[in-house]
């Protein structure tokens, strides 16, 4: 009966396909599921929460500004502690063989895809053996949150513990999509709770058709959208995982638009005549924190000298082959807040030298780490490592680079007194500086289970933070952040390295297609020329 | 015969039970750890990373762990994947068809040419024809095979563009899966077009496949055959006038075979280590192409299971292969 | 066999004679094989390639010339004398790399096999000396690790040891020991139904130098042809790691890691793709050649068929 009925909808699918115009994105990776609250990897959610899901509040797109999306509206008490959204009504929900929405969008469906997260007692929580919700605990929800109420079918509220400035950005984000309640109701009752992973009911602009894995993902557009709708009628996925392989794809018309292009193809791309490139800085930032706890390095002043001796564009130039922007500061420079005004430690190695005599710092030697991995702020960590470690031997210092496999790199990295400067990178979830500097360079995070990798805990720095992250003003937030940023200019706890570039290329029929800071891969607002 | 499949049957169990102890062991001696590597750049804290491990059963003694893995294995339970928290079965059966299809096309590619090559090449032997195609055979089988397909490609796809690049059918094509098996499902689909589409992914990719097979068929082929001819039987025959192509045909292919088919069943394990490069050279959504993945991603239950599922198919080919020997040649069963 | 008579006959010579002759007769039939000649001649001069591999290279193999990159052969457009082969992406000569990495897949070939042979003759020695339970426990011991795709298994030892070429040579050898092990212990068996067997055991000889010094001379031939068919696995699965990643590791010249850092340049640089494959079927098919000579020569029963 399945088939029969997948046999019709293919047929009427293919009936149509003529004028249907079908859009092929040769997508990088295979998601990991279509459940976006479980998952972490961006390409899971360029599958899921994108196409198929709504949040409360969405990023405007192309940028990291909230704007509404399932909420209209939303007021927020004096203290800023409770949130009381008001829903969109009139939003349907999508529909596939086996479910028919009877209703629309409502409180209820927010209830239930918070709690699901939260409340570890939730007949959802584990509604397949070993989910967990990454996400949800890592933006700190569960300590966040202390109740959802349903005022009536919409408006919901939520009480917070503490005010917290980042709250609606957080919202926005892929593990926050709204699922239904309706649905999951069904399933709960039809045993097949794992479909609510595999066969998704979403509200978003594209209705999800088929899966087949590692293969193809494919989507038709939602007639039924309550914004503006897509313009293309069909979405097709390729999961093309290699980069060359996509290419030659994307040149030969088999898909219109490709992630992550080799930086070495960038030439190419950009002399074809059939393709276009975007660009973008991307909201990442590569860096080399040192052990701000272990001498000479807890002096900022040989960390400045050090700092100083390595040469940032020669880094830039042949490691990212120019596709990335010199960092001066912690955060990328597409992000509110940045401090233009910041001026870098100059590449100068005789200065460095002299600093570094001057502190009584000679015949030092030290451990660069490098990851084993290509990460999207760091295309090749090793060889970045070799271009540090001969530039520091020229002011003396004697540099062994060492790596361990990647998991064990990332745990090892951050075990106290850990010999040696860590190289590592960080792309932002949500677009708020907090959720740069407060994760990677406060003192709460130096701990354990904690990813401040300098183990530097600057008081000021840490309390200006922390005002930030309650104060609701924005201009206010932004002085308190700029203001951040020149306490750690002048400490140096890291070697800011570069923020890489985002290329998208695609073919030159797409037009409508907006990069997002957040580097997801988004596809309403696409349109394909004939 | 009965017996003689139940003595194989038996045989077997205790290479299964080592099958399972390595599957597992090795898995679980793994460098890496599955919770940090799910964490990323954000670390984890210590509580969390215990109640994630105890989530997944890895703070659990490692003997109790075996045991735990081999009693859900006898339910048919293999776990589920840590990336996509679907059961490994599942995920291995919806990729199986795609590495089944490549390797059955590349195993009729590599018999079908390969016997052919190999008989003629026996009878004449010596010939221009017999050393050039021995000459192409030792080449095919000290072929890289990852290089040979980037070399396909660059010269099918990139320079004479007859082929795609990757994947098993165009994206135009859009048809529900029955078999899985793409040329199958592409005829019952009825729609025009498909079935070339899905053939034409599907050349190239078999073709690498078959190379080193085929070049060890025809080899054995050929010695087989020259084996035979040179047995009193089909002297005897020749020398009662009996026409050329029936000696060949009747006689000494019916006898070569035996040893041929040996051959070809042996290269299953060969096929499968294959697939592996193939299928990431043509980002072919098969099996092989999924154990790379999750042997990087440290997907444990994956890894394991995947391990085992694999040395449990070429065992039962083996099986197979040692079934029709014995089937053919009823001598072995005495033995 | 009127060739081999002479060996039987019953006139008394001296072991260094006997070794002569021995000797003569193998290289009558290894001559006798075109190819296996034509195989030896490249193999030696693969050899000499990799030993003299300072003095041949025109370039350090991992010295970058920025100013350089990607340059086709000499004989392309755009080529440069400077660089016979042109140069990779980060402006490293390929001849030079190439001629390096002849090293690695020689040294890859000898130790992989001299790991497995030694490991699979004793535990073939073992099996088939002692039999009985010993035997059993081995033997299904080596059907549990045949039973996996040796790549397979050798990709997930590398896993479990790291990536990395010496790990790849281990994972490498462990996953080809099963093969010299059986066939150590299959003529073990054999041979120890022999009378000189049972003559050397009334004589007194212990275990070990039954094992050592009476059968395992005896058995050589099928080892010594086991030993060259790995040797060319060896070199081919190795490479077949590296283009994974799990073998040897950037920037080192090793052909199969060439390859894989080569792959993004697959349709803009096809030199940087086809020599290092070349390099490695060259290697492999004159090893193989070889190897075809070695067992006409070795292994009476398959002579001359």
């Amino acid at each position: 009966m399945k088939h029969l009925l997948l046999c019709a909808s293919a047929l009427a699918l293919s009936a149509t396909m003529s004028e249907a115009k079908t859009f092929v994105y040769c997508s990088e990776a295979s998601p990991e599921g279509f459940d976006p609250a479980p998952f972490t990897a961006g390409g899971t959610f360029d599958a899921s929460a994108h196409p198929i899901y709504n949040r409360l509040t969405e990023f405007k797109k192309g940028t990291t500004e909230v704007e509404p999306g399932l909420a209209t509206s939303w007021d927020v008490s004096e203290d800023g502690t409770e949130y009381t959204f008001h829903l969109r009504e009139g939003v349907k929900w999508h529909s596939n063989e086996k479910f028919t929405p009877t209703r629309d969008f409502n409180a209820d469906d927010v209830i239930f895809s918070y709690e699901r997260q939260g409340s570890a007692d939730h007949p959802w929580h584990q509604y397949i053996a070993g989910v967990t919700y990454e996400y949800y605990t890592s933006m700190a929800m569960p300590e966040l949150i202390k109740s959802i109420e349903k005022i009536d079918d919409y408006t919901v509220k939520f009480t917070l513990n503490q005010p917290e400035a980042p709250f609606l950005a957080n919202i926005a984000m892929p593990f926050a999509s709204i699922v239904s309640k309706e649905y999951a109701d069904a399933l709960d009752a039809a045993g097949t709770k794992e479909d609510l992973n595999n066969l998704p009911i979403g509200t978003g602009p594209f209705k999800f058709v088929a899966y087949q894995k590692d293969a193809v993902i494919r989507y038709t557009k939602n007639a039924d959208y309550w914004g503006e709708g897509a313009i293309i009628d069909d979405l097709v996925f390729a999961i093309t995982p290699d980069a060359a392989v996509r290419l030659q794809k994307l040149k030969a018309g088999e898909c219109h638009l490709m992630p992550y292009p080799a930086p070495a193809d960038i030439e190419t791309i950009k002399a074809d005549p059939n393709l276009k490139l975007d660009e973008q800085a991307g909201l990442n930032v590569g860096y080399l924190a040192y052990n701000t706890t272990v001498a000479p390095f807890d002096n900022a002043r040989v960390r400045k000298a050090l700092n100083m001796a390595i040469n940032k564009d020669a880094i830039v130039e042949a490691v990212f082959q120019g596709a990335a922007a010199p960092a001066k500061n912690p955060i990328p420079p597409t992000m509110w807040s940045y401090n233009e005004s910041i001026v870098d430690d100059p590449y100068d190695p005789e200065a460095s030298k002299k600093m570094l005599e001057e502190e009584g710092v000679t015949d030092l030697s030290m451990k660069i780490w490098a990851m084993p991995v290509q990460r999207p702020y760091m295309p090749n960590a090793r060889r970045s490592a070799e271009l540090m470690q001969e530039d520091l031997s020229k002011v003396g210092v004697k540099v062994e680079i060492v790596s361990y496999e990647w998991g064990e790199y990332l745990q090892k990295s951050m075990e106290a007194g850990r010999d040696g400067a860590v190289m590592l990178g960080w792309t932002g979830d949500n677009g708020d500086p907090d959720n740069f500097l407060s994760v990677l360079l406060s003192c709460d995070s130096a701990g354990e289970g904690g990813a401040n990798r300098a183990f530097w805990c600057n008081e000021e720095f840490s309390k200006l933070l922390k005002d930030a992250k309650i104060t609701a003003d924005p201009a206010e937030r932004t002085a308190l952040y700029e203001q951040a940023q020149v306490i750690f200019k002048d400490q140096a706890p890291w070697f800011t390295i570069a923020h890489s570039t985002q290329y998208v290329p695609m073919s030159n029929k797409v037009s409508g297609f907006v990069m997002s800071p957040l580097g997801d891969f988004t596809f309403e607002t696409v349109d394909i020329a004939e | 015969m009965i017996r003689f499949i139940l003595s194989k049957l038996l045989y077997l169990i205790p290479t299964f039970i080592g099958i399972t102890i390595i599957a597992f062991s090795f898995v679980r001696i793994l460098p890496g750890d599955p919770v940090l590597l799910m964490a990323g750049e954000r670390g984890v804290t210590p509580e969390r990373h215990a109640e994630l491990s105890a989530q997944l059963g890895y703070d659990q003694p490692i003997v109790f762990q075996y045991f735990d893995f081999l009693a859900r294995l006898l339910q048919g339970d293999m776990g589920n994947s840590l990336v996509t928290k679907k059961p490994v079965l599942d995920e291995f059966l919806a990729l199986f068809p795609a590495t089944v299809e490549l390797g059955l096309c590349a195993i009729i590619i590599a018999t079908v040419i390969g016997v052919t090559v190999g008989v003629f090449a026996a009878i004449k032997r010596g010939s221009w024809f017999d050393q050039i195609s021995m000459t192409l055979a030792l080449v095919g089988f000290s072929m890289p095979i990852f290089w040979w397909g980037l070399l396909l490609i660059i010269f099918f796809s990139g320079i004479l563009g007859w082929t795609p690049v990757s994947g098993r059918i165009s994206l135009l094509y859009y048809f529900p899966n029955v078999t899985g098996f793409m040329l199958i499902d592409s005829l019952l689909s009825g729609q025009k077009g498909a079935f070339t589409s899905a053939l034409s992914h599907l050349i190239l990719p078999s073709l690498v496949l078959a190379t080193i097979p085929l070049a060890v068929i025809a080899r054995q082929t050929r010695s087989a055959m020259l084996e035979v001819m040179g047995e009193d039987y089909v002297r005897t025959a020749r020398a009662k006038g009996m026409p050329q192509y029936r000696v060949i045909g009747i006689h000494a292919l019916r006898n070569a075979m035996v040893p041929v088919v040996t051959t070809i069943g042996l290269q299953i394990g060969v096929l499968m280590a294959g697939a592996i490069l193939t299928e990431t050279i043509f980002s072919w959504p098969g099996i092989g192409k999924w154990m790379i993945d999750s042997i990087s991603r440290r997907d444990y239950p994956v890894v394991q299971s995947g391990l085992l599922l694999i040395a449990a198919l070429v065992m039962i080919v083996n099986l197979l292969v040692d079934l029709t020997y014995g089937l053919i040649n009823p001598r072995i069963r005495v033995k | 066999m009127s060739d081999t008579s002479n060996l039987a006959a019953p006139v008394k010579l001296s072991n260094a004679a006997i070794r002569r002759r021995m000797l003569a007769e193998f290289w009558f039939y290894f001559s006798q094989n075109r190819g296996a000649v034509v195989g030896l001649v490249v193999f030696v001069l693969l050899v000499l390639t990799a030993v003299f591999a300072s003095v041949l290279a025109p370039h350090d193999p991992t010295a970058q010339y920025r100013e350089a990159l990607l340059v086709p052969p000499v004989w392309a457009e755009g080529g440069n004398a400077q660089f016979l082969l042109g140069t990779d992406a980060v402006g490293r000569d390929m001849l030079s790399r190439l001629i390096f990495g002849a090293q690695y897949s020689l040294f890859i070939g000898i130790v992989v096999v001299s790991i497995a042979l030694v490991g699979g003759i004793i535990i073939g020695l073992l099996a088939g000396f002692f039999g009985g339970w010993i035997d059993n426990v081995i033997m299904r011991m080596m059907d549990v690790i045949l039973a996996f795709p040796s790549l397979l298994l050798a990709l997930v030892l590398v896993a479990v040891l790291g990536p990395g070429l010496t790990n790849a040579m281990i994972a490498i050898a462990i996953v080809y020991q099963p093969h010299f092990a059986r066939l150590t212990r299959a003529a073990v068996m054999s041979e120890m139904k022999r009378e000189y067997v049972t003559a050397a055991r009334v004589a007194g000889a212990g275990n070990l130098r039954l094992m050592f010094k009476t059968i395992l001379p005896n058995c050589l031939g099928p080892l010594i042809v086991q030993a060259t068919l790995s040797f060319s696995s060896a070199v081919l699965d190795s490479a077949a790691l590296g283009f994974l990643g799990m073998g040897a590791q950037p920037p080192s010249p090793e052909w199969g890691t060439m390859l894989a850092e080569a792959r993004e340049f697959i349709l803009r640089a096809w030199w940087v793709v086809t020599f290092p494959g070349l390099a490695i079927l060259i290697s492999v098919l004159a090893i193989n050649l070889m190897g075809d000579g070695l067992r006409d020569a070795l292994d009476p029963k398959l002579k001359r068929s």
